[in-house]
């Protein structure tokens, strides 16, 4: 087991309008209560619509963001006790296992430094190599995402998205992490780009036996690059479950929706779209009992009051739901 | 087949940058009629929302349409008066711009913007155009139109302002929407209404569009024809089923494969080498080719002629007589 986390919830405070004398007029409940575990060299998918949650979660568990509550287990140490007590050395041995890629490629790179100056960065920061070294391996990770030797005295605005986020892998990759968070990695790219970015991710883990959290709202590349997927809906996990055990079973009526609702390349093949009504709701004051049950098509009267447990309804499938569909419910 | 209501030939926009001329489209031609939904794909730089800025001529400086027909209803868009533009615009072509948070002016109430477009094409009196305004709000979908049409974008969600996006493009009954990625800023779920209500609403109105989109999966869903742009350029056009099925072009053989799918998990997905080239130097030839697994030394040195193929199939490529392509997606 590498990483777990447990009971993890993050609320941000709400304040009413003004600058002086603001009373604090509610909570955000982006995160609530949630718990898994990702296993070593396995990714995990974290799906949802935006507002939902995911990043919150990969922030927490980095400690970008410091938790309400909850914990984080990486290799059996509970990592947020550590990064709380904020003992430089320690928090930066995490740092070096635990690495981020954001979202957007266009922001997390600063614009005034050359590709080696990013990249050498972390060298800098962690003193994990010695300096003599330091050209060596910038130019070998270059070479490890696919970029050539002539990119690395260049500046991040000659590039485009899909070379920018390679740079960012490479940046990540400079100090030998053991875990990265992904954030919508492929979100911002052409769909062209956007394999060649998914493929090379896939070669680092099975060349480096990285372990991911693959953050989406895409289920086509979550099916194809993610081991299990946990389906989060405003703050919660409705199900979490093998790849194939989830495509082939979804048992979450949030989860056949979202499944039905992607159009298919393939104009033969027009299926039945479950359309949800409204929209999600706002996570200040979330709907009581099961949070889905203002959209949901399979609604029954205990929804709306109590709230549903996490519980194993097939074998390593996990289930939030009183009324789920039946195994093997093909929505075509 | 049902009669053209737009052609568009050899038309070619450039932008005079100071780095040099950027030909971001070269030599598209299409065709829309009437009531049909014509998809046009293709990566960000392939021209596609400058093609629909060049149609009802509102390419943002510096760039310029220096050549190509636009004929709609028998009259060369290109040809007319900027007065008798503005006549069409709103009127006879509306636009469904793709980020519905920039589009709605933040002080104007959502009743304001709508009533604008209504009384500035129609002959009707401010109260008239604001009850058809809660009529439009309502045949969109919106629930409570008589509060929602006070208020202002701020205070609504994304797809709701997609929605009033969609309505205001409807208010004066166009016959040709040109939608520039309506659904890309908005969640799956909520994209999956709005793909909905854009079909159900074609079919009520039965109002033609030109629905542009990088999204394989939209374009089989909702569109009766395809045409695939690459670099300012034309691949191919087609029937969905025939360009998704029987793909001419290599280009759109590998974008089809590059696809991630749903219902089937491969090990390695196929790519695209390289990226979309720089169009102010754009390659030699056939601009696919230096990414093109098909390529000959013809494609380097000659640029392909747009061929009809028959059946009312367009084929911008040397080889598509020889080459057989696949497709990823077939069933």
């Amino acid at each position: 087991m590498e990483l777990e986390i447990k009971d993890l919830t993050k609320h941000f405070a709400v304040y009413e309008r003004g600058v002086i004398l603001r009373r604090k007029i509610g909570d955000v409940h982006a995160v609530d209560r949630v718990s898994f575990q990702i296993r070593r060299n396995e990714t995990l998918g974290l799906v949802g619509e935006s507002g939902c949650g995911k990043t919150t979660i990969a922030r927490c568990m980095l400690y970008l963001e410091p938790p309400s509550s909850g914990e984080v287990f990486f290799e059996g140490k509970n990592i947020t006790e550590i990064f709380k007590r904020a003992n430089k050395s320690q928090v930066l041995s995490l740092r070096r296992q635990m690495q981020y890629i954001f979202q957007n490629p266009y922001a997390s790179l600063d614009p005034r430094m050359t590709v080696a100056d990013i990249i050498m960065e972390p060298f800098e920061v962690h003193h994990h190599l010695p300096r003599d070294q330091w050209i060596d391996r910038m130019y070998e990770l270059l070479r490890m995402v696919g970029l050539e030797d002539y990119h690395a005295e260049r500046y991040p605005h000659e590039f485009s998205g899909g070379q920018r986020q390679r740079i960012c892998i490479a940046r990540a990759l400079a100090v030998n992490p053991k875990f990265i968070a992904a954030d919508e990695p492929v979100a911002s790219l052409d769909v062209s780009v956007r394999a060649q970015i998914l493929n090379l991710l896939q070669e680092l883990q099975q060349k480096l036996g990285i372990t991911y959290l693959y953050i989406s709202h895409d289920l086509s590349t979550v099916r194809h690059i993610c081991h299990r997927v946990a389906v989060m809906y405003l703050g919660k996990i409705v199900e979490i479950a093998e790849t194939n055990e989830l495509f082939e079973n979804p048992l979450h009526p949030y989860t056949v929706a979202l499944m039905s609702a992607i159009p298919l390349p393939d104009p033969k093949h027009k299926r039945h779209r479950i359309i949800l009504p409204g929209e999600v709701p706002s996570p200040i004051s979330p709907p009581s009992g099961c949070r889905f049950h203002t959209r949901c098509p399979r609604r029954i009267d205990i929804c709306s009051k109590e709230e549903p447990p996490l519980i194993e309804a097939r074998p390593g499938h996990w289930l939030a739901c009183y009324n789920p569909w039946p195994p093997k419910h093909v929505f075509a | 087949m049902s009669e053209k209501l737009l052609s568009v030939e050899g038309l070619r926009t450039y932008f005079y940058t100071y780095a040099g001329v950027v030909k971001a489209v070269d030599g598209v031609t299409l065709d829309v009629r009437k009531g049909e939904t014509l998809g046009l794909v293709g990566e960000s730089g392939s021209g596609k929302s400058v093609t629909a800025q060049s149609i009802i001529r509102v390419v943002p400086t510096p760039g310029k349409t220096v050549e190509g027909t636009i004929e709609f209803e028998g009259r060369n868009l290109l040809k007319l008066t900027e007065s008798e533009m503005q006549h069409i615009r709103g009127k006879e072509i509306a636009y469904i711009p793709q980020d519905p948070t920039t589009t709605l002016d933040p002080v104007y109430s959502v009743g304001d913007q709508l009533t604008e477009v209504i009384t500035r094409h129609q002959p009707v009196s401010k109260q008239f155009a604001r009850s058809k305004a809660v009529e439009l709000l309502r045949s969109v979908g919106i629930a409570d139109p008589e509060i929602r049409v006070n208020q202002y974008p701020h205070e609504l969600s994304g797809g709701t302002k997609q929605r009033i996006a969609i309505a205001r493009a409807l208010s004066c009954e166009p016959t040709l929407i040109l939608a520039d990625e309506p659904t890309t800023a908005l969640d799956v779920t909520i994209q999956a209404q709005i793909l909905e209500l854009l079909k159900e609403l074609k079919q009520k109105f039965n109002v033609a569009m030109v629905l542009i989109t990088h999204d394989m999966g939209i374009v089989a869903d909702t569109c009766d024809r395809v045409t695939v742009l690459y670099a300012g350029q034309v691949c191919e056009t087609g029937t969905t089923e025939q360009v998704f099925e029987n793909p001419k072009h290599p280009y759109t053989e590998a974008l089809l494969s590059s696809v991630p799918s749903l219902a089937l998990r491969k090990d390695k997905l196929s790519v695209i080498p390289g990226t979309v080239p720089n169009l102010i130097h754009p390659p030699s030839g056939c601009r696919f080719h230096p990414r093109c697994s098909y390529a000959r030394q013809i494609c380097v040195d000659k640029d392909p002629e747009l061929e009809s193929i028959g059946d009312g199939r367009l084929v911008h490529c040397h080889r598509w007589r020889e080459l057989e392509l696949t497709s990823a997606v077939a069933s």
